[in-house]
């Protein structure tokens, strides 16, 4: 009897032991988001309610939650053009991506490890480098604008830099590889044999394109067009660079509310609705476009 | 014994400038180490002791100083300041100088919050701008000169020895003054710019690009507006500057508002007339070949400086006042001047400038002349809620809310 109950006993303490196992994996993990990710949440969160103080950049709380209102009404514009600009540089930056990205998978022989590199090689540079650069190259003085001048399609009124375009164009340049690599990544993994199985059942390259290769490839397409929207929809330096004050992002907004007018809780609202706004439309793209393969 | 270990005797201060003083002081040092060598037995063993904690506090004086961008004098063979150089030598003060500061908002937002917990920010002087070392005074983030240490302040322009913000000038001493006005590129705009009207002519459009700095390029719209920025205003009157900003913005006249980088779009075609700062103009004609033109607009430019002071946290404070003095001898304002072609605050330095570089003694940027001085107006003094509040219409103007 005793035999018994001391062998369910530590059955039992044993079965403990298993289900208290994946919680201790999981503890630094989890520990370090409460303290890096949840912590600085509930921080941003609660600056964004306070009220201006005695001296310049002193807030004190007051739980004004209509402070996120108020910024999201004031910097609705520069939202609305974050988003389209976004859009917009995605959709650039899928168009030139997947072609791209379809010749280093299936065109490109023994030359598809250095195309690979040079996918890559532009991250060896800084991001401010080489956007720089492209306020050089577009520059009215610069290579592009002369020869566009001596075509006559542009005239000596006309400028480059300075343009939404030239922002949009920036940020699809900035972040192609990004969109470039997990294209790659799906369409690498196309067995050929489905391929040649399409042709076999009489349908054209261009049947096989869109009804073989184009299914197959939409985890790649789906993570490229996130990977390539988020970080586009929160970045400021390519507006600073390449746009005007007509063309500022909420990321300019943030970064002049943060420093230059040291309006902390304005600052911490936009940046918590930017969160938001780019969470929610995250999660209805992946609803529509499906994340059976993603992972 | 006791001869050789009291440095300085105190009776030598008298009228000596702290100069001398600290000279002898590193001369003494240096004859008691050659004492030291030739000693020998037990007592050379307890005058180490004594030694050598002296020779660890002189070895330690240091100070830090945290400044703008090409805004020392600076040896491009060497990789050297030379006056800073000249400094370290005549002082024994270890200097250790950074670039640290690229905008007043942005050094300042890093540092504050140790400032307010009273730990070392790294520097014992900052530079700021008027307006805002105006803040940190305010805030007393600075320490108060012992004047007795500084007796070179003298010398400081009387125009400028009586700030609103710091009467006596007991925080602070300016280091360049800043002349904002209107320049152009040569070879796009032969006739020159001479107003606001000219600056903003149908045929730049596009090309023209003002300063993110509010206070001048607001002060500039409002002085060609009839308004005079040194007095109190109306928010009426600062709102209408702004509304002619946003529209010229909006109406795509001007290209971009930026900080010191319109410089490069200068260079590069891309701007040809710009709301811009005396002494850049200055550096970028002696690199790029006088391409460039600078001028005071008829109806008036602003004029700010940038400003000496000794953080709270500071705890090199005689280091750092010995530093401020060193550079307020006009032999060293001159050298200092001729290289960073701002205006400069210390009198005596046009005459010391004679023997340095003729050229430089009537320029009228680095020495205003009467004329000039009348033209030009200082942004006056703004509340904190005031400063919130213009900072805010600015910053939407230029798109940033």
């Amino acid at each position: 009897m005793a035999a018994v109950v001391r062998s369910s006993g530590s059955t039992t303490s044993e079965l403990k032991k298993k289900s208290l196992v994946p919680y201790l994996l999981l503890a630094p993990g989890l520990l370090w988001l409460a303290l890096f990710f949840v912590a600085p949440i509930i921080t941003l969160i609660s600056t964004a309610t306070k009220t201006p103080g005695a001296g310049i950049g002193e807030f004190v709380q007051t739980y004004r939650w209509a402070n996120y209102w108020d910024s999201l009404v004031g910097a609705s514009g520069q939202f609305g053009r974050s988003f389209l600009y976004a859009t917009c540089a995605t959709l650039l930056a899928l168009a030139i991506a997947y072609p791209l990205a379809y010749g280093i998978a299936f065109k490109s022989g023994k030359y598809k490890n250095i195309l690979l590199v040079l996918v890559v090689a532009p991250f060896f540079c800084s991001f401010i480098l080489r956007t720089i650069a492209w306020k050089q190259i577009l520059g009215q003085e610069g290579p592009l604008f002369r020869f566009l001048l001596d075509l006559h399609i542009v005239t000596p009124t006309t400028h480059l830099t300075a343009t939404a375009p030239a922002v949009i164009v920036g940020l699809a340049y900035n972040f192609l590889p990004f969109m470039t690599l997990p294209l790659y990544g799906s369409l690498e993994r196309i067995d050929p044999r489905v391929l040649e199985a399409s042709g076999d059942l009489y349908s054209n390259a261009f049947t096989t394109f869109r009804k073989v290769t184009v299914p197959l490839s939409m985890p790649g397409v789906v993570a490229g067009t996130l990977l390539t929207f988020i970080p586009a929809a929160g970045d400021y330096v390519n507006a600073e660079i390449l746009g005007n004050p007509n063309t500022k992002m909420i990321g300019n907004v943030i970064n002049a509310q943060f420093l230059n007018t040291q309006d902390y809780p304005t600052a911490a609202a936009l940046s918590f609705i930017l969160m938001i706004g780019i969470s929610i439309l995250v999660m209805i793209y992946i609803r529509k476009a499906g994340t059976e393969e993603l992972v | 014994m006791a001869k050789t270990t009291r440095s300085i005797p105190p009776g030598t201060t008298g009228e000596n400038e702290l100069m001398t003083e600290l000279m002898s002081a590193s001369k003494a040092f240096l004859s008691r180490r050659a004492l030291l060598a030739g000693a020998g037995g037990a007592a050379a063993a307890t005058m180490i002791g004594a030694e050598g904690a002296d020779f660890a506090q002189a070895a330690g004086k240091t100070v830090r100083w945290a400044n703008w961008g090409l805004y020392l004098d600076f040896d491009n063979k060497t990789k050297k300041y030379p006056t800073l150089e000249a400094f370290q030598k005549l002082t024994g003060i270890k200097a250790t100088y950074q670039e640290a500061i690229d905008d007043n908002d942005t050094f300042t937002a890093k540092v504050a919050p140790q400032l307010r917990l009273k730990k070392d920010i790294g520097y014992d002087i900052v530079t700021m701008t008027e307006w805002k070392a105006a803040q940190w005074v305010a805030s007393g983030y600075v320490q108060k000169f012992d004047d007795a240490a500084i007796p070179n302040k003298k010398n400081v322009t009387a125009s400028l020895a009586n700030r609103p913000f710091d009467p006596g000038r007991h925080y602070s001493l300016p280091w360049a003054g800043i002349i904002a006005g209107i320049a152009w590129s040569k070879s796009a705009l032969p006739k020159g710019l001479k107003t606001l009207d000219d600056l903003f002519a149908p045929a730049n459009k596009g090309r023209i690009e003002v300063l993110s700095e509010m206070r001048d390029t607001i002060g500039l719209i409002m002085l060609w507006q009839g308004v005079d920025v040194s007095k109190p205003f109306t928010d009426a009157q600062f709102q209408k500057a702004v509304d002619f900003l946003q529209k010229k913005i909006k109406d795509g006249y001007i290209r971009q508002v930026k900080g010191q980088s319109y410089a490069e779009d200068l260079i590069s075609g891309d701007a040809i007339a710009v709301i811009g700062w005396s002494g850049d103009i200055n550096q970028l004609n002696l690199q790029n070949g006088n391409r460039f033109g600078f001028a005071v607009p008829e109806s008036g430019g602003t004029f700010s400086t940038d400003n000496l002071m000794i953080a709270s946290t500071s705890p090199n404070k005689a280091s750092a006042e010995a530093l401020i003095n060193y550079y307020y001898d006009p032999k060293v304002a001159a050298q200092v001047a001729n290289y960073i072609t701002y205006v400069c605050p210390v009198n005596g330095a046009q005459e010391a400038m004679a023997k340095i570089n003729p050229k430089q003694v009537s320029n009228p940027l680095i020495f205003p002349t009467d004329a000039m001085w009348k033209n030009l107006k200082v942004f006056r003094e703004l509340n904190p809620a005031d400063t919130a509040k213009y900072a805010k219409s600015f910053q939407k103007a230029i798109g940033n809310g």
